[in-house]
């Protein structure tokens, strides 16, 4: 499978009355083609911030690319002009944003809002618009959708919308669908419903997913590759399955121990980690996880630990194992 | 095991209704409809226990622990409260039953005053009814402060100085002040971080164990409900549709609509996720103003038949301590 996107050393800041937040602190990952990323963390983590930045959607001021790449089929997007990127976006990577209830324009018609990047992106007239708007939308399951078309967003349920949302990612067919936590808003039956559509358009078109969550559930059925985020550094990168039956970084462990199982048997008490993330107002010379870490030794106050290869595929940022509680 | 003898009833709900209704005109308001919020429930809360009442957004979930604790009067059914028919009292014997029962709410951003300090955001409990002089007052919120986790330093801060997990210790700490016997958790750590939900997870078994609680726990996780709760109850569209033991429910789930939820739910291992078979339920939710007639739950059952339409279902017990709405289980 060929490339499709690297990201090397993304650096993003923002400048706050109280100083600047290092939000992102050189991400480097890439995505081939057909592939599903899952990108895990907690609130505040840098997730989302680091694939807003790719596609330039950071507000600026006060958020600021300070430096990286990001190739996109050999072009920079992080050089490009704001036409340029303009021609990307919506085109060749689309996004799905978190509330549907809030990304889709009030007051335009269904209908029109998903044929305006058709009519923007490949130039369709109205009436072939028209065409392609019903077509996604019985491609992402809306029940009698030539006969919605005129019908605002209020009028649909949050598990419609969200299907409304897909259906506007999908229009240009993108090689690249960046979803930010589609499913949060969502009630379990209707998320498994959004999950179940994302599985069949993933074999059907085979475009390449990132799928941003805070849910390790979700990642586990859907994604091929996990990276797992902390304080604005990918802490832990792998193959699904390795990273689930071998974790290697300590917060990767305690996030698995802090979930309460399905199929739990005995009540068993939860692994919680014990503290909260750091707000990075500059770059650590120190672990960022240090200050919640119980495997944490003397090298891990004075050296920020780099992502190194600990199996196949399968990459961490920790000076201890922690299987064996000893040094690297 | 928790003991399920009559003497052992801390709550009794009986036939609980609630309707909110839908008004039309602003001087002359008339009455032209009701949500159906909560239809028809009845269940007993157990000293000791931790009952879980799961459900997606809309069932009924939050409106059934609010009326239960009188926060809104019902509009037909009783509620048993240590013996006391919480229905019939009012004023100031009401109140004063109120101490025994307290809520732990969702938002923690929301449910605490961001102008009032800790000190008196956790006493004011005890000022409302009166049972502490002033002056010991302080030392109060300190040990109570010590209790749920926090530095008793902390007591002249401001609600915006902590983080969620922080504040939610707060509230639990005003909730745990009067020595209630029940606390009606309404999703409590939905707005949490998954490695902060499971400290507040935590805190709440520890304080159980320590002070003796009964919980009537709400959330929408049901991963998080089976962690916690002794019983488990799930509701759709206004009713209980099952309760069971929590091993029970979820490794003998007999609802039709508890096994969709259950096959729904996410597990966090791609191994597993991998050869599951999902029940995938077909549309959404009806409306609460017009709920389908018969069984709620027909209109996206895969397993409903005539008689699903005309009768609405019995909430019968199957099995010892499990009970179900489905006129589809067999005994």
């Amino acid at each position: 499978m060929t490339e499709l996107l690297n990201v090397q050393g993304l650096e993003t800041q923002f400048l706050t009355p109280e100083g600047v937040i290092h939000a992102v602190n050189g991400v480097s990952f890439s995505l081939k083609e057909g592939e599903v990323l899952g990108v895990v963390g907690e609130s505040g983590c840098g997730k989302s911030v680091s694939m807003l930045s790719v596609l330039r959607l950071i507000p600026q001021p006060p958020g600021k690319i300070v430096g990286g790449k990001a190739l996109f089929q050999g072009r920079d997007l992080l050089a490009m002009t704001d036409e340029e990127i303009r021609q990307v976006r919506g085109g060749k990577i689309a996004m799905v944003f978190q509330d549907p209830m809030t990304s889709l324009n009030p007051v335009i018609t269904i209908g029109k809002q998903i044929a305006e990047p058709l009519m923007l992106h490949l130039g369709m007239s109205k009436d072939e618009a028209k065409v392609r708007v019903i077509e996604l939308l019985q491609l992402v399951g809306l029940p009698e959708a030539n006969m919605r078309l005129e019908d605002y967003p209020h009028q649909f349920s949050g598990g419609m919308r969200q299907r409304v949302m897909i259906a506007m990612a999908l229009a240009c067919n993108p090689q690249i669908l960046v979803a930010d936590e589609p499913t949060t808003a969502l009630d379990v039956t209707i998320q498994a419903q959004i999950i179940e559509l994302v599985k069949r358009l993933r074999d059907e078109i085979g475009m390449a997913i990132i799928w941003i969550t805070h849910d390790l559930g979700i990642v586990a059925g859907l994604a091929k590759r996990v990276m797992v985020m902390y304080a604005g550094y990918i802490i832990e990168e792998a193959d699904v399955k390795t990273l689930y039956a071998n974790p290697q970084h300590p917060y990767t462990l305690g996030l698995l121990g802090s979930l309460p199982r399905l199929n739990e048997q005995r009540h068993e008490r939860l692994a919680s980690i014990g503290g909260l993330p750091p707000v990075l107002v500059e770059k650590p010379n120190y672990c960022p996880f240090i200050s919640r870490c119980r495997y944490a030794i003397e090298r891990c106050r004075t050296e920020n630990p780099q992502l190194i290869e600990v199996g196949t595929n399968h990459r961490t940022a920790c000076w201890v194992d922690p299987q064996t509680g000893r040094a690297r | 095991m928790i003991d399920t003898s009559p003497e052992n009833i801390l709550v009794k709900v009986d036939h609980l209704v609630k309707h909110f209704p839908i008004t039309r005109g602003i001087v002359i308001q008339k009455q032209v409809g009701a949500v159906h919020a909560v239809d028809d429930v009845s269940f007993n809360i157990y000293k000791g226990e931790t009952l879980g009442l799961v459900g997606e957004s809309g069932c009924g979930k939050s409106t059934t622990g609010r009326t239960l604790l009188q926060l809104y009067r019902p509009t037909s059914g009783r509620v048993f409260f240590e013996n006391i028919d919480l229905v019939s009292l009012k004023g100031e014997d009401l109140r004063r039953t109120r101490r025994r029962m307290q809520m732990i709410f969702q938002d923690p951003y929301a449910s605490l005053n961001p102008r009032m300090t800790v000190e008196e955001i956790i006493s004011e409990p005890l000022v409302v009814h009166g049972v502490l002089p002033r002056k010991e007052m302080r030392d109060k919120v300190k040990e109570l402060l010590n209790i749920v986790g926090l530095s008793s330093r902390l007591v002249d801060r401001y609600p915006h100085e902590f983080s969620g997990g922080q504040r939610q210790r707060i509230g639990v700490a005003r909730a745990i002040a009067l020595q209630p016997s029940l606390i009606v958790c309404d999703e409590p750590i939905s707005a949490l971080d998954v490695s902060i939900q499971a400290q507040v997870v935590n805190l709440l078994e520890d304080l159980q164990e320590k002070l003796g609680l009964t919980y009537l726990f709400i959330a929408h996780d049901l991963s998080m409900v089976r962690h916690i709760s002794n019983r488990v109850a799930v509701m759709y569209l206004g009713i209980i549709v099952e309760l069971a033991d929590r091993n029970e429910l979820y490794t003998n789930p007999l609802h039709p609509y508890t096994q969709a939820l259950l096959s729904a739910v996410p597990i966090p291992d791609p191994v597993i996720e991998e050869r599951r078979q999902r029940i995938i339920l077909e549309g959404d939710v009806p409306s609460p103003v017009n709920p389908p007639s018969g069984c709620r739950f027909r209109t996206r059952c895969p397993l409903a038949g005539a008689i699903c339409a005309e009768e609405q279902p019995e909430f019968r017990e199957v099995q010892p301590g499990h009970f179900v709405a489905c006129h589809m289980v067999s005994v």
